[in-house]
């Protein structure tokens, strides 16, 4: 029998512990599982026999540690074909007359994915794809991935088992106390994103009793489409005597399981510390239950790494500053690849309401390949909210959607045959909802109904991929009223249509609206509130407008979209607070940009800095103000009267002043010294303090190359030959990580011999440095400094 | 070897501001240092970055020497040895405060290092402290007596004493605890120890004194 036909009528049941029970037979401490496919056949045989002969549907291979971090190819092959075998055997031996099934069963790596820890995304992918394929060769009916607590790390797996067999895919994760996974996923944002990578079934299992994790069962039941997995502890381990002893009953376990059942979850069994007999209780109790149905529930929801976000009540805010068009400041970050600039453009629009972040890189001076990724990578590390991944160039679009850390939103396609071709695989694989604008190769039409013409030919293109109505979200397309009068009402008109009959969602990048027209703000603000009037579900615009931004609270308010007005309050408390944010020091006394910076007051510094721009050159304001500062601040660090956290809060106030300067005159060039590379060494992970001396070296006018951390010695000795670098500095905190430090010396010595290499970090000592014949070991941030202005003194 | 691994997750441990302080590396916070960290335990209670979560077992371990042998694995270490001397068993574990505080650390390394500066003190006091407070925590349920504790790196026990601690304990699915190639943990704010039970070692909680590294930078 099918497996996916059988779960469509049925319910499904699932066997329960095997790690638990072979510890219960003498499994060892750091013995490895697996290896007892070989070595205990026979225990792990009866096991299995055991579960199906108590009703188990389907019985998961003893494969949950089975991948390549922990045995050799050779190895790794022998186990997986034993514990398949081993099932295989168990189903013909039992007596059970149920449909039986063999789930290979993939558990987590063990490691946390980068940035946080130190496995990247595709060698996970390839990790997962090696036991996936070994596990299709020798027979398993379903991939079972399981027990995973970062939804990162159960993308991986996701993508590995689609990409390597059409097997179902069930996932169940693993949520802690607070409802959540480790790194942060509440259910309904694993739903939104597993749904979207088109797996067969999601849930929960391991950690906790059926009691505890009720709650997380009912998020997934509100919000699935899919079949929901359900297999709980046996309640919590209690140590009795020093053995470990779950507290949950038989009984109890299979009646809290069994009421799951009768509320909609249809995949059950048992995780730690459950038995073949807490198994027979509960299909016992499930024996009589029908499967409830499951209703699909249409919803439009796009996810980050903690959580998803629903189209539904309010119109939602796509931020769209992170994109270079009419951006100068943008496109110099972009082509200086200033990774803090743009950070800090998506966490103000966090910060300022935005629910989804716009993420365009698109300029003709950089490779959109590889810097859309890389960005969406950076944002995706630090800020909560979805992404929208926005690019022209399909390439970049499947390598951001693929690293993406839930499901993206995609702008766009359009009606063009060639778009559609091109971003519906790339939706359909990755699991993105799609921005669809209503243009062809016959341009953008002028009515409401030839819009909607080709609204309808792209949901029935949709439909051959096999993507969801609910995925596609029309733009209709917003085109400036100060070249076509009539464009604004075209566009709500469509809007208005194309809702009604496709009953799909909308957005709209509303700022277009008012291109060539003076207070932009204001036309922006209005046709909003139209559009929100007509329906409108999604818009990209400037969550730094506040005139726009009180557009789109007040309107949810006014609605009864906004229950008890709490966003509304919050929005207009935010406003008034940041409205009268009394200053660290009071506006009324202007303190002087060098008490400023001394002081390490960074607001005051940016505004000092500008009413000194009005009548001094830049240079006279960097020579006579902000180098004078940094001085007195350095010295009274090396005399240890400032402490490192005024040091840096004082180069924070001096960068502020620096970052004024840079933006009312072009000065920049001009205060250059040098280039500096600059990197924490391969195989360490901490940057904290290599950024301390970047923050400090810039302040001090040189160029600061950042390689980041982690970095392979032959990628800084590239960049310092490319570049003939006079200066280097590298940095590392671990004594596992002083050898890769050693070698990069020595490289840099070989083929770079003009560039001299400063090193540092915890664990160095003058000794150490001189060994590996570094030219300067640095103790602190200033002593890099001091040294490196000698050094560009003497050049 | 019958051992059991419990986990157990915490609320409430009070900040102490004057480690968090002497982790950013100052002797003494003038009111701007004290505001800054201020905002950034706000920060950590809005973005409810810190979550406690600890996984531990006791076992029996005979100390020969300079060896420690727990039955699981065996512990070379003269250190060691001397703080677990007279104890008939030792209570390891792994604490974590988890991931959110290290998404903070990485979101201002690129903002503002000086904040990033005070996220990673702040940081190292809450996993400090928290260890200190389960460690209480199971003194008084037990009504026993540890020694300091005594973590993998400290002293004479090499780093590598990290993958058997974490075979015993696996709290990459217990607690979301990680160790990568470098044998460095993360989520980065996350200490494992051994400490021992009812032994002659006093924890007079001045390990510094005890520790060969005479020249760091955190010695009081």
């Amino acid at each position: 029998m099918d497996i996916r036909q059988f779960i469509k009528e049925n319910n499904l049941i699932l066997d329960g512990a095997t790690g638990t029970e072979l510890q219960n037979v003498g499994l060892k401490v750091g013995e490895l599982p697996e290896r007892w496919n070989i070595s205990h056949k026979d225990v792990l045989i009866s096991l299995h026999k055991a579960y199906y002969d108590a009703g188990s549907n389907v019985v998961s291979a003893n494969t949950f540690g089975a991948n390549s971090l922990h045995y050799d190819d050779a190895e790794l092959e022998e186990v997986i074909s034993a514990a398949i075998e081993n099932v295989k055997t168990a189903r013909e031996l039992s007596t059970g007359t149920q449909p039986k099934f063999i789930a290979a069963d993939i558990g987590p790596t063990g490691k946390l994915l980068q940035p946080y820890g130190d496995l990247s995304f595709e060698r996970a992918v390839e990790i997962f794809a090696k036991t996936v394929k070994l596990c299709v060769k020798y027979g398993a009916e379903i991939i079972f991935i399981q027990t995973m607590n970062d939804s990162y790390e159960t993308k991986a797996a996701v993508i590995a088992a689609k990409e390597n067999c059409d097997l179902p895919v069930f996932v169940s994760n693993a949520y802690g106390k607070n409802g959540k996974l480790m790194t942060g996923a509440t259910p309904s944002a694993m739903s939104c994103m597993l749904e979207g990578l088109n797996v067969d079934a999601v849930g929960v299992n391991c950690s906790y009793g059926p009691d505890e994790l009720s709650g997380v069962i009912d998020e997934l039941l509100d919000c699935s489409s899919l079949p929901v997995i359900f297999m709980p502890n046996a309640g919590i381990p209690k140590n009795v005597n020093g053995k470990a002893v779950y507290d949950l009953a038989a009984e109890d376990f299979s009646e809290s399981v069994a009421k799951a059942v009768k509320e909609g979850v249809r995949i059950v069994g048992g995780c730690c510390g459950t038995s073949p007999n807490y198994i027979k209780l509960l299909s016992e109790k499930i024996k009589g239950l029908p499967a409830k149905e499951i209703v699909p529930k249409g919803l439009t929801r796009i996810s980050s790494y903690s959580h998803e976000v629903r189209c539904g009540n309010k119109t939602l805010v796509i931020g769209e500053r992170i994109n270079p068009t009419g951006k100068k400041r943008f496109k110099q970050a972009l082509i200086d690849d200033d990774k803090s600039y743009i950070l800090k453009e998506g966490v103000s629009q966090a910060e300022c309401g935005a629910d989804i972040l716009d993420v365009n890189v698109g300029i003709p001076d950089i490779d959109e390949k590889t810097v859309l990724p890389e960005t969406v990578a950076n944002l995706q590390a630090v800020i909560d909210l979805p992404l929208q991944i926005d690019t022209s160039d399909f390439v970049a679009m499947e390598k951001a959607a693929r690293l993406y850390n839930g499901k993206p939103l995609i702008n766009s396609v359009n009606g063009k045959k060639e778009s559609m071709d091109a971003v519906f695989p790339i939706a359909k694989k990755y699991g993105g909802a799609i921005i669809a604008l209503t243009l062809d190769e016959n341009g953008i039409p002028l009515t409401a109904n030839g819009r909607l013409k080709i609204a309808e030919k792209i949901l029935k293109e949709a439909e051959k991929y096999g993507i969801k109505k609910e995925d596609i979200i029309f733009d209709t397309l917003c085109m400036t009223v100060s070249s076509s009068p009539d464009a604004a009402r075209v566009t709500l008109d469509a809007l208005k249509l194309i809702k009604e009959k496709t009953d799909c969602r909308t957005s709209l990048g509303v700022s277009n609206v008012s291109f060539g027209l003076p207070d932009r703000e204001t036309l922006n603000a209005e046709f909003l509130t139209l559009a929100m009037n007509y329906g409108l579900d999604m818009a990209i615009i400037n969550p730094f407008s506040e005139r726009v931004m009180k557009s789109v609270y007040a309107y949810s308010a006014l609605t009864g979209k906004d229950v008890n007005f709490e966003k509304y309050i919050e929005f207009a408390t935010r406003n008034a607070a940041t409205a009268q944010k009394p200053a660290t020091v009071s506006d009324n006394t202007e303190i002087g940009l060098k008490t400023a910076i001394i002081k390490g007051f960074t607001d005051e510094a940016a505004k000092s800095a500008a009413r000194l721009l009005t009548d001094k050159a830049p240079l006279e304001v960097i020579n006579e103000e902000i180098i004078p500062a940094l001085d007195s601040v350095g010295k009274g660090y090396e005399e240890k009267t400032v402490y490192l956290p005024q040091l840096l809060m004082s180069a924070e106030a001096a960068k502020a002043a620096f970052g004024i300067i840079k933006e009312k005159s072009a000065v920049k060039s001009g205060t250059i010294k040098c280039d500096f590379v600059i990197a924490t060494v391969h195989g360490d992970i901490h940057d904290i303090g290599k950024n301390i001396v970047k923050l400090l070296l810039e302040n001090y006018g040189f160029n600061v190359i950042d390689l980041g951390k982690d970095v392979p010695p032959e990628t800084i000795v590239d960049e310092v030959v490319k570049r003939h670098v006079p200066l280097c500095g590298l940095s590392a905190l671990m004594t596992t990580t002083v050898p890769a430090m050693e070698k990069t010396v020595q490289l840099l010595k070989q083929r770079a011999p003009w560039c001299k290499v400063i090193v540092g970090g915890a664990v160095l000592t003058k000794e150490y440095a001189d060994k590996m014949g570094a030219d300067k070991y640095a103790l602190d941030a200033m002593e890099t400094v001091r040294y490196a202005d000698k050094i560009f003194n003497e050049l | 070897m019958e051992y059991t691994v419990e986990t157990k997750t915490y609320s409430g441990v009070p900040v102490n501001y004057g480690e968090a302080i002497r982790y950013a590396g100052a002797k003494a916070a003038d009111e701007n240092l004290y505001a800054l960290i201020k905002s950034c335990i706000e920060e950590c209670d809005k973005e409810n970055a810190v979550n406690y979560a600890v996984c531990f077992a006791v076992l029996p371990v005979k100390v020969d020497g300079d060896a420690a042998d727990f039955s699981a694995f065996t512990f070379k270490s003269k250190n060691l040895a001397y703080v677990l001397r007279g104890a008939k068993s030792a209570l390891i574990f792994a604490c974590t405060v988890g991931m959110g505080i290290d998404r903070l650390i990485k979101k201002y390394s690129e903002l503002n290092p000086a904040r990033a500066l005070v996220f990673q003190a702040l940081g190292a006091e809450r996993v400090e402290t928290f260890t200190d407070f389960f460690i209480k925590d199971y003194e008084k349920t037990f009504g026993i007596e540890t020694s300091p504790r005594f973590s993998a790196g400290y002293g004479d026990l090499s780093l590598n004493a990290q993958k058997d601690i974490f075979n015993l304990l696996k709290p990459e699915k217990r607690l979301g605890l990680t160790l990568n190639d470098s044998l460095l943990m993360s989520p980065s704010k996350s200490v494992t120890a051994i400490a021992g039970i009812n032994g002659l070692c006093q924890n007079d909680k001045s390990s510094c004194k005890d520790c060969t590294k005479k020249d760091c930078g955190y010695r009081r």
